[in-house]
């Protein structure tokens, strides 16, 4: 251990400030790229499965009213 | 047809031609950069003071960049128009090899725009007071410099010329690029106002001069293929 | 050796690979940076010269030379995907990019808190601290460009090409400070053989580099799956795997 107690490690011999606004910065950058990258997958997956419900409930609709077309065929005209 | 077996000098001149031609047509196309190189400069004197002296030392800072900006200003229109009205297709798909095209397009451009460039420098310089003995270095810097603004702003050009605001993007992907050369350039200007020799500078624009010339186009080529898809 | 590494260029697969690499990776960069930044922090001895701010070191260098080095394998990646039309590559260099510009900002931010005590101001317009400012600028502008497509494949190719003009810096930043006699100080750990630097200085700088370098790793895998998954959303395996992860999610959030 370098430094004799607590308040001596916090002052970095009188760098302190230097020395922990750059530790500060990087460790507030480096989690809030790590977040991002996380936020971003979920969000891509989210993404990708609300289109996909969608596209099912379309092909669902489709495919019903194509059965009411065929089924009753000439009634209108 | 005729075409499919042109030598490269004809097709080279041939697409020179009728780039200048447009040009010539067009003629707010050269004047406009130009205003707005002179405007930038003036403006200087106004926003810092008339000290002969400050003006002296900053001036070869502020001819270089305001040469940068008005390249930027000006690039737009290098493949802007032939891509909207489709004849830059056409030269993508004719037989002869890009390469040649794009360089006969980028020397036209150069010829617009930076050659007029070059010719007011010295009157503008008078203007800033600039060093005497810095007056050969300006020129010769910019006779080198400029075709690199040109070469390498031709890059980006490509890159976003299928896009429909690439305005803002283009500035911030070229002047990352121009760094080196205004660097170089205007130590080569400060090197001559002390009397020293500046062969040093002069070389390193003159070897990237060289190697965007060699490679530039070939980029400007790739880049022009994945913007007209 | 080629047909070896082909079941790795299918999507699912390096995705499925990558998703497994993860937690090894980030296990390894916390065990490596937690006894990294400790050992630096309080165990390292203070330099001779320069004291306690000499702890900067331990995060400024292992963040600039990964500023490069990622630079680097972005280059790499895309010189693949434009000649030998890779698409995963395309996928990797614009996972790369965003790490890339958030290591060369720690490394530019880091450099002025350390260059404000020991040469008495935040910035200095020398060769290495402009280069790497233009490195940041390059980033700035790849990122730029990934987004200004649509098409993801045509964004990665006209990304790509920006990236190789770019590597020109490279070497420019490399070597600045043995070109010009600046105020930047040279390579302390250029040879690992004889370093010029004590050896209970150079431990705790393995670990954070080796740490970095895994926190890098872990990051560009998660950013990596993500691309993948934008590329090929309209593959059946990508759709099949998001109903059920959100479906799973759902049912987390009901309970």
């Amino acid at each position: 251990m370098q430094f004799d107690s607590f308040s001596a490690f916090l002052d970095m011999g009188g760098y302190g400030f230097y020395v922990w606004l750059s530790f500060g910065i990087s460790t507030a950058l480096i989690l809030a790229l790590i977040f991002n990258s996380i936020y971003a997958h979920k969000q891509v997956i989210k993404n990708i499965a609300i289109r996909q419900q969608r596209e099912n409930k379309l092909r669902e609709l489709r495919s019903q009213r194509n059965k009411t077309q065929t089924n009753t065929p000439k009634e209108v005209i | 047809m005729a075409a499919a077996n042109l030598s490269y000098r004809a097709v080279f001149s041939l697409v020179l031609k009728r780039d200048l031609t447009i040009a010539m047509r067009h003629k707010d196309d050269i004047i406009n950069p130009l205003l707005f190189f002179v405007i930038v400069i003036t403006l200087f004197p106004l926003g810092i003071g008339p000290e002969a002296q400050t003006l002296s030392r900053i001036a070869p800072g502020i001819i270089w960049v305001a040469a940068l900006l008005s390249t930027l200003l000006s690039l737009d229109r290098l493949f802007k128009s032939d891509y909207e009205d489709g004849s830059l297709e056409q030269m993508l798909l004719s037989p002869q090899p890009i390469f040649v095209l794009v360089l006969a397009k980028i020397v036209a451009h150069w010829l617009i725009t930076g050659l007029p460039l070059i010719l007011i420098a010295p009157l503008l310089a008078i203007l800033l007071h600039l060093n005497e003995q810095s007056y050969s270095a300006l020129m010769l810097t910019l006779l080198l410099g400029t075709p690199v603004l040109s070469l390498l702003g031709a890059i980006g050009v490509a890159l976003t010329v299928g896009i429909k605001k690439g305005g803002v993007l283009l500035s911030l992907l070229v002047l990352p690029l121009y760094i080196p050369v205004l660097i170089f350039a205007t130590s080569a200007i400060d090197t001559a106002a002390l009397g020293l020799p500046y062969s040093g500078q002069l070389a390193i624009i003159a070897a990237l001069f060289f190697g965007s010339l060699t490679l530039a186009p070939f980029a400007v080529s790739a880049a022009l293929k994945v913007s007209t898809n | 050796m080629w047909k070896w590494l082909h079941p790795y260029a299918n999507p699912e697969v390096s995705y499925h690979l990558t998703g497994r690499i993860i937690p090894w990776f980030s296990a390894l960069t916390i065990l490596f940076l937690s006894i990294g930044l400790i050992w630096a922090l309080a165990f390292a001895p203070a330099d001779y010269q320069q004291g306690d701010s000499f702890r900067i070191f331990y995060i400024h260098v292992p963040a600039a030379s990964l500023s490069m080095g990622i630079y680097l394998g972005m280059a790499i990646a895309a010189f693949t995907s434009l000649v030998w039309q890779f698409k995963l590559a395309d996928a990797s260099a614009a996972a790369m990019a965003p790490v890339g510009a958030i290591f060369t900002a720690i490394a530019l931010i880091t450099g002025s808190a350390w260059g404000k005590p020991m040469w008495g101001t935040w910035w200095i317009w020398d060769a290495r601290l402009t280069s790497e400012l233009i490195l940041l600028f390059l980033y700035l502008g790849v990122i730029a460009l990934h987004n200004a497509f649509e098409d993801k494949a045509l964004a990665g190719k006209a990304a790509g090409i920006l990236t190789l003009v770019g590597v020109i810096n490279l070497p420019i930043i490399k070597y600045s400070v043995e070109w010009w006699n600046t105020l930047h100080q040279g390579s302390t750990v250029s040879n690992l053989g004889k370093p010029s630097m004590s050896v209970e200085m150079l431990w705790p700088f393995v670990f954070c580099f080796l740490g970095f370098a895994l926190l890098v790793g872990t990051i560009v895998c998660i950013r990596f799956r993500s691309e993948i998954l934008i590329r090929n959303s309209i593959r059946p395996w990508v759709k099949a795997l998001a109903l059920e992860k959100s479906l799973s999610n759902n049912a987390l959030e009901n309970k």
